[in-house]
C-alpha cells in the first residue's frame, strides 16, 4: 500500500497545500453562487466578507400577504451542510407558522433537513409559507385557529397586522411595501 | 534486584520482540520479509492521537504498550468527574485539569520508554507544518465538525505530496465505527457526510404548542422560553448583563432574576431554571415529568449520549490494529469502514465506502497557474482562462482564506465584488494562498495555486 502511494505521488502534480478554507465554506460558496432568487425575493450581505450571514426579503405577489415585505436573517453555521442554516423573521408578523419572536416553523429547517438540500430549498420553503400558510402545524395557535375557522376574517386581520395594527390585543410591525 | 530503569528497558524490549512473530516471519500476505528487520524506525514513527477522552485513553494505552516511542496527543477539554468511569488515565485528583496533559503523564509514568507530548488546545490551532511531522493520525473525536476539519487538512497535505493516513474512530453508546482514510486515495470523511444520522430534532410547532414528551418540555424551556424571558427582562432591567444568583425558592420569580442573553449549560443555575420550567410545562400538559432532572436536561441540551467503556475498547483496538498494519505493511488494511453494533448482540460489518468524484474535499481539481512577478495577472484574466479551459458557466472565486474575490451571482454580491476584476491578483491574495472556483459546470471545486516563474536566464 506504501507502493500505491509512491505511484500516486509520481503521477500527481506537485502543488502547494491549500490551507484555511473549510469544506463548509466551499459548499456555502457553491450554494450562494447558484442561488436562484425569484423576482419576489432579494438577498443582501451586510458584510460581504461574511458570506455566511445574509438577509433575505420576501415580497409575496399573491395570497394573504400580498403587499408586504418580510425580512429574514439567515445564518449558515460552520458545520453546514450537516447542520441546517438558522432562519429568523426580523419583524413581528401575524402568521400561523411564524411566532412573535421570529422563530419559523418549517420542516426542512429542523427535523427534515438533510445535507442534500441547499439554500434554494430554503427559499422555496419560505416562499411557500407565505403563499400557503399551514394551519395544521401551528407555531402561532391563534393565527392558525383564525385561518382554519374564518379565512376571510384571517385575511382582514393579516392586512391589519401588516399595517402595524393590533390583532387580538397584540401589536405588529408595519411591513407594507409602500 | 533489577533497578526500575532496567526492568523498564526489559519491558520495552519484550514489547518489540512480540512483533517478531509477525514482522520477521513470512506469511500469506507478506511473502518477502526481512528476518533481521530492524524495528528502530518503525517504533520511532511519530503518531498523533486526536482526543484524550474515552477513545483517546484506550488508543494511547494500546499504542504505548505496542512499543511506539513517540506519541502526541491533542485535546481541548478538561477532566470532568463523569469521565472517570471509563477514561482510566484520570483519577478524582485530576478533575479540572487538562485531559491531554494528565493522559500524557499517566502513560509516561506507566510506560517510561514512551514519550507522550500533550497539547491542550484545539486542532485548528496547529499549522500544516505541525501535522506534517507525523506518520499517522488516529482520531478519537466526538464531533462532526472537528472530523471534517482534520480530514480536509490531511487531504490538503496529501495533495502537496506528503503521505499521512488517518484512522478515524467513533463510538456512541453501544455502537461505533472505525475507518481507514488514505487521503486522496480512498474515500474521505466528507465523501460520507450525507450518510451520517442527523441529530434528533423536534418540529418547533410541536415544541411550542403540542408537546407530548418530557424532551419537548425541556427543548421548549431552553429554545423558546429562555430567549423570550431574556428579551423581556433586557427590555425591563437597566443592566441585562447582571446575573443575580438566587436560591431555589425564588427562581419562580422572573422579575427578580435578570437573565443574561445566552443560555449556558455549564452554569448550574441556568440548568436549574430549565429543569424548573420544563417540569412546570410537563405538569401543564399532563406529561410524566419524573425523568426531568439536571442530568436529563444536560443530556438534551448538550446532546450527550451515555458512553460505554467496552465499546471504546473495541473501537480503539480496531483502530490500533490498523495503525500497526499501515505502518508495517504486514497485512492488508481495513478496506475501509467497519461498523460495530452491540445493542442486541455483537455484530460488525466491514465495507468499502466509495470515494465520491464530486466530493468538495478529496474530489477537488487542483491546478497551477504560472506567472511572472513583473507581470502578475488580473483577476479577470485568471477567471477568463479557467472559464474557457473548463467551459464554465458563470464561475465564482474565493481565496483559501475564505475571502470572496468575485461572485457572478446573486446581484448584490456581483456588484460588491465587481471592482476586484480589474485588480492584480497579488493585490488580492498572497502568493502562498490559493483560489477556489465553484461553478454549475464543475461537479466539485477547483483549486488554483500561483506559480511564480523567474524571467530571463
Amino acid at each position: 500500500m506504501r507502493k500505491l502511494w509512491e505511484m500516486k505521488k509520481k503521477e500527481a502534480e506537485r502543488e502547494k497545500s491549500s490551507s484555511g478554507i473549510s469544506p463548509a465554506q466551499i459548499r456555502i460558496q457553491k450554494d450562494i453562487s447558484e442561488l436562484d432568487v425569484p423576482s419576489t425575493m432579494s438577498t443582501s450581505w451586510p458584510d460581504v466578507t461574511k458570506l455566511h450571514e445574509l438577509l433575505l426579503e420576501i415580497r409575496p405577489d399573491e395570497g394573504y400577504y400580498h403587499g408586504g415585505k418580510f425580512p429574514f436573517s439567515i445564518h449558515i453555521g460552520s458545520n453546514y451542510p450537516h447542520d441546517p442554516p438558522k432562519v429568523r423573521c426580523l419583524k413581528k408578523i401575524y402568521h400561523p407558522n411564524i411566532d412573535t419572536q421570529g422563530n419559523v416553523c418549517l420542516n426542512i429547517l429542523r427535523q427534515e433537513w438533510n445535507p442534500v438540500l441547499n439554500l434554494n430549498s430554503i427559499l422555496v420553503g419560505l416562499q411557500f409559507l407565505f403563499l400557503a400558510p399551514n394551519a395544521e402545524d401551528p407555531l402561532n395557535k391563534e393565527a392558525a385557529a383564525d385561518l382554519r375557522n374564518d379565512p376571510r376574517g384571517f385575511g382582514a386581520r393579516v392586512k391589519t397586522s401588516m399595517q402595524g395594527g393590533t390583532v387580538h390585543g397584540d401589536g405588529f410591525d408595519n411591513v407594507l411595501l409602500s | 534486584m533489577a533497578s526500575v530503569a532496567e526492568s523498564a528497558a526489559q519491558k520495552d524490549e519484550l514489547r518489540h520482540d512480540q512483533w517478531s512473530q509477525i514482522l520477521r516471519r513470512p506469511g500469506p500476505f507478506a511473502p518477502d520479509v526481512d528476518p533481521q528487520l530492524d524495528f528502530h524506525d518503525l517504533f520511532s514513527s511519530k503518531i498523533l492521537v486526536v482526543g484524550a477522552g474515552g477513545l483517546g485513553c484506550e488508543i494511547l494505552k494500546n499504542l504505548a504498550l505496542s512499543g511506539f516511542r513517540e506519541l502526541h496527543v491533542i485535546d481541548m477539554d478538561t477532566i470532568d468527574v463523569s469521565n472517570l468511569n471509563r477514561q482510566f488515565l484520570f483519577t478524582e485528583h485530576d478533575v479540572g485539569n487538562s485531559k491531554a496533559s494528565v493522559a500524557a503523564k499517566a502513560i509516561m509514568r506507566r510506560i517510561p520508554s514512551t514519550t507522550v507530548i500533550p497539547f491542550h488546545g484545539r486542532i485548528q490551532d496547529k499549522s500544516f507544518d505541525y501535522y506534517k511531522q507525523f506518520q499517522l493520525v488516529v482520531c478519537g473525536l466526538d464531533s462532526v465538525e472537528a472530523r471534517r476539519w482534520i480530514n480536509s487538512t490531511l487531504v490538503s497535505i496529501a495533495k502537496g505530496g506528503d503521505f499521512l493516513p488517518l484512522i478515524d474512530g467513533g463510538s456512541e453508546g453501544l455502537k461505533g465505527q472505525a475507518r481507514v482514510i488514505l487521503p486522496s486515495i480512498t474515500s474521505c470523511y466528507e465523501c460520507s457526510l450525507e450518510m451520517l444520522t442527523p441529530k434528533t430534532s423536534y418540529p418547533i410547532c410541536t415544541i411550542a404548542n403540542t408537546p407530548r414528551l418530557p424532551e419537548h418540555c425541556v427543548e421548549w424551556a431552553f429554545l423558546l422560553e429562555w430567549p423570550r424571558v431574556a428579551v423581556n427582562n433586557s427590555e425591563n432591567t437597566k443592566s441585562s448583563q447582571e446575573i443575580s444568583l438566587q436560591d431555589e425558592g425564588s427562581l419562580r420569580e422572573e422579575t427578580s432574576v435578570s437573565l443574561a442573553p445566552a443560555f449556558d449549560p455549564d452554569i448550574p443555575w441556568h440548568v436549574d431554571w430549565i429543569v424548573d420550567r420544563a417540569r412546570a410545562r410537563a405538569a401543564a400538559f399532563e406529561i410524566n415529568a419524573q425523568d426531568i432532572d439536571r442530568f436529563f436536561v444536560l443530556g438534551i441540551v448538550k446532546r450527550i449520549i451515555p458512553a460505554v467503556a467496552s465499546t471504546n475498547a473495541i473501537i480503539a483496538a480496531a483502530c490500533c490494529n490498523e495503525a500497526l498494519k499501515i505502518l508495517t505493511d504486514c497485512n492488508p488494511t481495513l478496506d475501509n469502514y467497519m461498523m460495530f453494533v452491540g445493542e442486541d448482540a455483537t455484530y460488525t460489518f466491514t465495507f468499502n465506502l466509495e470515494k465520491r468524484s464530486d466530493c468538495s474535499v478529496c474530489g477537488a481539481l487542483t491546478e497551477s497557474y504560472p506567472f511572472s512577478k513583473a507581470r502578475p495577472p488580473l483577476l479577470s484574466t485568471l477567471i477568463h482562462h479557467y472559464q474557457t479551459k473548463y467551459q464554465l458557466h458563470s464561475p465564482s472565486v474565493s481565496s483559501t482564506s475564505g475571502f470572496p474575490l468575485y461572485f457572478s451571482s446573486p446581484l448584490p454580491l456581483q456588484q460588491a465584488t465587481a471592482t476586484n476584476l480589474s485588480k492584480s491578483i497579488l493585490d488580492l491574495i498572497s502568493p502562498s494562498q490559493q483560489l477556489v472556483f465553484t461553478d454549475k459546470a464543475l461537479t466539485t471545486s477547483l483549486y488554483i495555486s500561483l506559480q511564480e516563474i523567474t524571467d530571463g536566464p
